[in-house]
C-alpha cells in the first residue's frame, strides 16, 4: 500500500489543521495562549504525545478489538501524558507550574484521540508517525501564532519569559514592541482568544478562497480531500 | 404563488432607517446638553471623535465587504452607535479608548456578524463592556460634576479638555476633576450604612443633582421617541418598573444596606438604557409581550449586578445577557395570529 506522505504533511499543516479546520483541542488552545512561551510549551508537549500515541496505536492496530478500542487509546494517551508531565516537571519546572492543569488535560485533547481513531488505527507506522508529527506541528503553529497575537495586543511585548523553556540564555529575547503600552486586558482574557481564533479561521478561509480561485483559472482540477473528521470529545 | 416569509414586525410605514436614526439623534440632544452642562466639553469632543471614527470604520469595512458605500453610510446607524458609546465613556477618557471602542462596535460587533439588522448584540454595549473589562482605570475615571470643583462652568476649558483627551496634557491635571460616580460611592462604602455614605460623600450629598438632571434629560428624549412612535412603551416601562420593584423591596426591608428606588432610577445609565439601548430594534425581542419580558429581565439584572456584582453599574452586562436570550424569548412570546385560536409558541409549533 502506497502512502501519500506529501498529502499527510499538507493535511496536518493546512488543509485539515486540527485547530483551524477540525476545531479540536479548543480548551488548551483558548486557555493557555496568553503568551508565546505558554503556547509553545503546550504545543511541544501535545506534539510529543501525539507522535508517541500515534506510533503506539499504529503498532498495535491489528491486536486492538474494535469494540474496546477507545478505552485502550485513552490508556495509551494517558500513559504518554503522564510521562511528558514528569519530563516537564524535571526540565521546565516553572513552565510546568504555569501550565498547571492543562498538561494533564492533554489527555482530553480531542485532536489526539481523533488522530488515533481516524488515522493511526488504520495506517502503517511510518505514515501514522508522520501524521502525528504534522498534526502536532500544525496545532503548535496555531497555538504560537495566537499566543504571539494575544501577547503583543495584551502587553505590547513579544517572547517574554522565554527562559522558562530555553534556559537562561533566552532571558533577553523579550521584545518590547510598543514602549509605554497601556495594556489591553481583553486580549489576555479568554474572550480575546475566541476573537483571535475566529479571525485566524477567517484569514485561512480567505487564503483558501484565493487558492481555489487561482486553481479554477488555471483549469487544472486537483483532488483535495481531507481525511475523516472526527469529534471524539468536546 | 409563492409567499415571501418575513420576520416580524409586519408593519408598513413610511419610516426609513435614516429617518428613524435622525429622530433618535434628535432625541439624544437633551441628554447630550445635560452631560455637557454638568460635566464639561468632554462629552461633545468624545461624540464628534467617535462619530468621525465610526463613519471611517464603516466606510472601510463596507469597502472590504464590497457593499455600496453611499446607501449604508447615509442611514446614520453608525453615528447613532458611536453616539451611544461616546456618552457612556467618561468625558476625559483618552482618545485611544474611544477609538478601540468604536472599532469593536462597528467592525467586530456589527459587521463581522453581517451588518445592520444582523447583529445579535447591541454594538455600543459590546464595545462598552470590552472597554470596561480591558481598561478599568480609564473607564472608571468619571468627571465630577462641576458644582463640586469650586469653580463655575465649564469644568475645564475646551482647549484643555481637547488636550487631555488627545494626550498633550498630563493625567494629573485632570485627575483633580475626576472622581467616583454616585453608584461607585455606594458600591465601595466600606461597611457604612446608606445614610452615612450619603452624608460623607460629596458626590452623593451635593453632586447628585447633576446625575438626576442628566437622567431627566434622557427621560425627556425617551418621551419624544415614544411620542413619535419610534419605540414602544413595553421595554422601557417594564425595565424601569422591574428595577423600581426590586429596589423598593430591598430598600423597604433594609434601608441601611440598599439604595432607594429613586436613586436607582435616576443615576447611572438607567434612563439612557431604558429608552435608547434596550429599544434597539435589532438586538431586542420583537413582539410586545417579548419586549415586556426582555425589559423586565434587564431591570432585575441591573439591580442584581449593581447591588452584588463586581461593577458599580450593570447596564451593559444586563443588556448583553438579554440580547443573547432575545431569540429564545421571541420563540415563546409569539402573538396569536389572526384566524388561529392559539399562538404558535416554542419549537413544537408549526411555522
Amino acid at each position: 500500500m502506497s502512502v501519500d506522505y506529501r498529502k499527510i504533511t499538507l493535511d496536518g499543516l493546512w488543509y485539515n489543521n486540527p485547530a483551524l479546520v477540525q476545531l479540536l483541542g479548543l480548551c488548551p488552545l483558548l486557555a493557555v495562549t496568553a503568551s508565546v512561551v505558554n503556547a509553545l510549551g503546550l504545543g511541544i508537549a501535545s506534539t510529543l504525545v501525539l507522535v508517541s500515541s500515534n506510533l503506539t496505536v499504529s503498532l498495535f492496530r491489528k491486536l486492538v478489538p474494535e469494540t474496546v478500542r477507545l478505552p485502550i487509546f485513552v490508556m495509551i494517551i494517558a500513559s504518554f501524558v503522564t510521562a511528558i508531565e514528569l519530563v516537564m516537571q524535571a526540565l521546565t519546572y516553572e513552565l510546568y507550574l504555569i501550565l498547571g492543569i492543562f498538561i494533564p488535560l492533554i489527555v482530553t485533547n480531542c485532536a489526539i484521540m481523533g488522530r488515533a481513531d481516524a488515522f493511526a488505527v488504520k495506517n502503517p507506522v511510518r505514515a501514522s508517525v508522520l501524521d502525528g508529527l504534522m498534526m502536532g506541528v500544525g496545532f503548535s503553529v496555531v497555538l504560537v501564532l495566537l499566543g504571539g497575537l494575544r501577547e503583543v495586543l495584551g502587553t505590547g511585548m513579544l517572547f517574554s519569559n522565554m527562559h522558562l523553556l530555553f534556559g537562561e540564555a533566552a532571558r533577553n529575547w523579550e521584545l518590547t514592541l510598543f514602549a509605554d503600552y497601556p495594556g489591553f486586558l481583553f486580549a489576555i482574557l479568554p474572550p480575546g482568544a475566541f476573537v483571535g481564533l475566529g479571525l485566524m479561521i477567517a484569514l485561512k478561509n480567505v487564503i483558501d478562497g484565493r487558492i481555489e480561485q487561482r486553481r479554477k483559472k488555471e483549469q487544472k482540477p486537483v483532488e483535495l480531500t481531507g481525511s475523516k473528521r472526527v469529534r471524539v470529545t468536546g | 404563488m409563492s409567499l415571501i416569509r418575513m420576520s416580524s414586525p409586519h408593519v408598513y410605514k413610511a419610516n426609513s432607517t435614516a429617518n428613524v436614526m435622525r429622530l433618535v439623534l434628535l432625541a439624544t440632544l437633551p441628554g447630550i446638553t445635560a452631560l455637557t452642562v454638568f460635566f464639561g466639553w468632554g462629552t461633545l469632543i468624545q461624540i464628534v471623535w467617535a462619530a468621525l471614527l465610526a463613519v471611517a470604520f464603516e466606510a472601510a469595512i463596507l469597502k472590504l465587504r464590497r457593499r455600496p458605500l453611499g446607501f449604508y453610510l447615509s442611514d446614520g446607524s453608525a453615528i447613532v452607535t458611536a453616539l451611544l458609546l461616546a456618552v457612556a465613556i467618561p468625558p476625559f477618557a483618552p482618545w485611544w479608548v474611544t477609538a478601540v471602542g468604536v472599532f469593536v462596535a462597528i467592525v467586530i460587533a456589527k459587521h463581522l456578524y453581517g451588518g445592520l439588522g444582523q447583529n445579535p448584540f447591541n454594538p455600543a454595549m459590546v464595545a462598552y463592556a470590552l472597554l470596561l473589562i480591558s481598561f478599568p482605570v480609564e473607564m472608571t475615571r468619571w468627571t465630577s460634576p462641576f458644582v463640586l470643583n469650586g469653580e463655575g462652568w465649564p469644568v475645564a476649558s475646551f482647549m484643555d479638555t481637547l488636550g487631555a483627551i488627545f494626550g498633550s496634557v498630563e493625567h494629573i491635571w485632570y485627575d483633580s476633576f475626576t472622581g467616583a460616580t454616585p453608584l461607585d460611592e455606594l458600591r465601595h462604602r466600606g461597611g457604612l450604612t446608606t445614610e452615612e455614605t450619603w452624608r460623607q460623600s460629596l458626590v452623593l450629598s451635593q453632586g447628585i443633582g447633576a446625575w438626576h438632571a442628566v437622567s431627566a434629560a434622557w427621560f425627556m428624549g425617551g418621551i419624544f421617541l415614544l411620542y413619535r412612535k419610534i419605540i414602544t412603551w413595553h421595554a422601557p416601562i417594564s425595565m424601569l418598573l422591574a428595577l423600581a420593584v426590586c429596589a423598593t423591596l430591598f430598600y423597604g426591608f433594609d434601608p441601611d444596606s440598599y439604595a432607594d428606588p429613586f436613586f436607582h432610577l435616576s443615576t447611572g445609565a438607567t434612563m439612557l438604557a431604558a429608552f435608547f439601548i434596550i429599544t434597539d430594534p435589532v438586538s431586542s425581542a420583537t413582539s410586545n409581550r417579548g419586549r415586556i419580558i426582555f425589559g423586565a429581565s434587564i431591570g432585575v439584572l441591573i439591580f442584581i449586578i449593581r447591588t452584588w456584582g463586581n461593577y458599580p453599574d450593570g447596564v451593559a452586562f444586563a443588556v448583553l445577557l438579554l440580547n443573547l436570550a432575545a431569540p429564545f424569548i421571541d420563540l415563546y412570546s409569539q402573538p396569536r395570529s389572526y384566524g388561529h385560536s392559539r399562538a404558535n409558541k416554542g419549537r413544537g409549533g408549526k411555522a
